[in-house]
């Protein structure tokens, strides 16, 4: 009885805006150095610093920015763009069905909300609470959500302003700040698997590779992400004891 | 502080197909009890699309063949082990950056 009553009260504290806040902080460096890397970048596709602004603003997803950079400068049809950035960002369809079931208790407004704000990272952080803590809070989310989507929309347009005055400024290693930032939340994600299931999942992370791999030949990496993800969690479900 | 009208109606189109993948389950869950098999097949969704990601970054398409992005693999190592040692987001972070700065800086 009293641990359960435990459980209830911590769960309880950890629902608050300020802990989203706190929890988003080790994520706000990828931000920054993503957003500032993409900010120079679009300036040279030849987008103006309020372009790069609305772009944050609007479509909110580093890989899908830097690829309408490119698209756009290379002058590719709008189709195309719009397009791309679909498949782009369709893996966010996954996340969100892997987040959703959590948060059914809130408001329809509240939920669109969730979405709305949506990331690779604040997904990341957001299983890995839930790893740990077998529940989500609204309030968690929306502190979670707004600091990395305020942080993003500061960091591209401050990195287009650097742009303009530092035509040649390079990310240093900045860009490798994403890689690092996944591997972390894998690590951790794994961190809370059960000795015993772990060896199932380190098994899928290799048939993963393997699959990745393969699809690499045939359909560009954001494709290959998403399809690897369909067939490498299937295979999960469908070899787990 | 200019933009014109189709890049605008771009960005716009961009928006929304982003946007529709990442809310269309908030609404749909709401209405529908997912089956046991789906709630299993998505609780290996995290891990999976994060190893996806790192190892996605860890390949190099190639016009031939797909070989490995040596940089990315030299510095992730370094990164992974810290990652598994401290279980901190931001030390990781912070080393990955700086082992692939000194990296380039060597190379």
């Amino acid at each position: 009885m009293s641990t359960h009553l435990n459980y209830n009260e911590s769960a309880l504290t950890s629902d608050s805006f300020s802990q989203g806040i706190k929890d988003c902080i080790p994520t706000l460096l990828g931000y920054v150095s993503i957003g500032l890397a993409f900010g120079v970048i679009a300036i040279t596709s030849n987008l103006s610093v309020f372009e790069i602004f609305l772009l944050s603003v609007l479509v909110y997803a580093g890989s899908a920015q830097f690829i309408f950079c490119g698209l756009y400068v290379a002058g590719a049809p709008f189709s195309v763009i719009i397009i791309t950035t679909f498949i782009v960002n369709l893996r966010h369809l996954l996340m969100s069905l892997t987040v959703a079931p959590h948060l059914t208790r809130y408001s329809p407004l509240r939920n669109i909300g969730f979405g709305t704000l949506l990331t690779d990272e604040t997904f990341g952080v957001a299983v890995t609470k839930l790893m740990k803590e077998k529940q989500l809070g609204g309030n968690w989310m929306d502190g979670l959500n707004l600091t990395a989507y305020i942080t993003w929309i500061a960091s591209c347009t401050i990195g287009g302003l650097i742009g303009k005055w530092l035509p040649n400024a390079e990310n240093w290693g900045l860009d490798f700040a994403l890689i690092a930032m996944f591997g972390a939340l894998l690590v951790l994600n794994l961190n809370g698997i059960g000795k015993s299931k772990l060896m199932h999942y380190l098994k899928l992370i290799a048939l993963m590779a393997i699959v990745l791999y393969a699809l690499l030949y045939f359909v560009p990496g954001h494709l290959a992400v998403l399809i690897a993800t369909i067939i490498v969690a299937t295979i999960g479900v469908a070899t787990e004891k | 502080m200019s933009i014109s009208l189709p890049v605008l109606l771009l960005m716009l189109g961009c928006a929304l197909v982003t946007w529709v993948p990442r809310v269309v389950p908030f609404i749909l869950v709401r209405n529908i009890q997912l089956p046991d098999v789906v709630l299993r097949w998505l609780a290996y969704i995290p891990v999976c699309i994060l190893s996806a990601l790192v190892l996605e970054s860890l390949f190099e398409a190639e016009e031939k063949f797909v070989t490995f992005d040596w940089l990315n693999l030299l510095a992730f190592i370094p990164t992974l082990f810290v990652a598994i040692w401290t279980k901190s987001l931001s030390k990781t972070v912070i080393v990955g950056v700086v082992t692939m700065a000194i990296l380039r800086l060597l190379i």
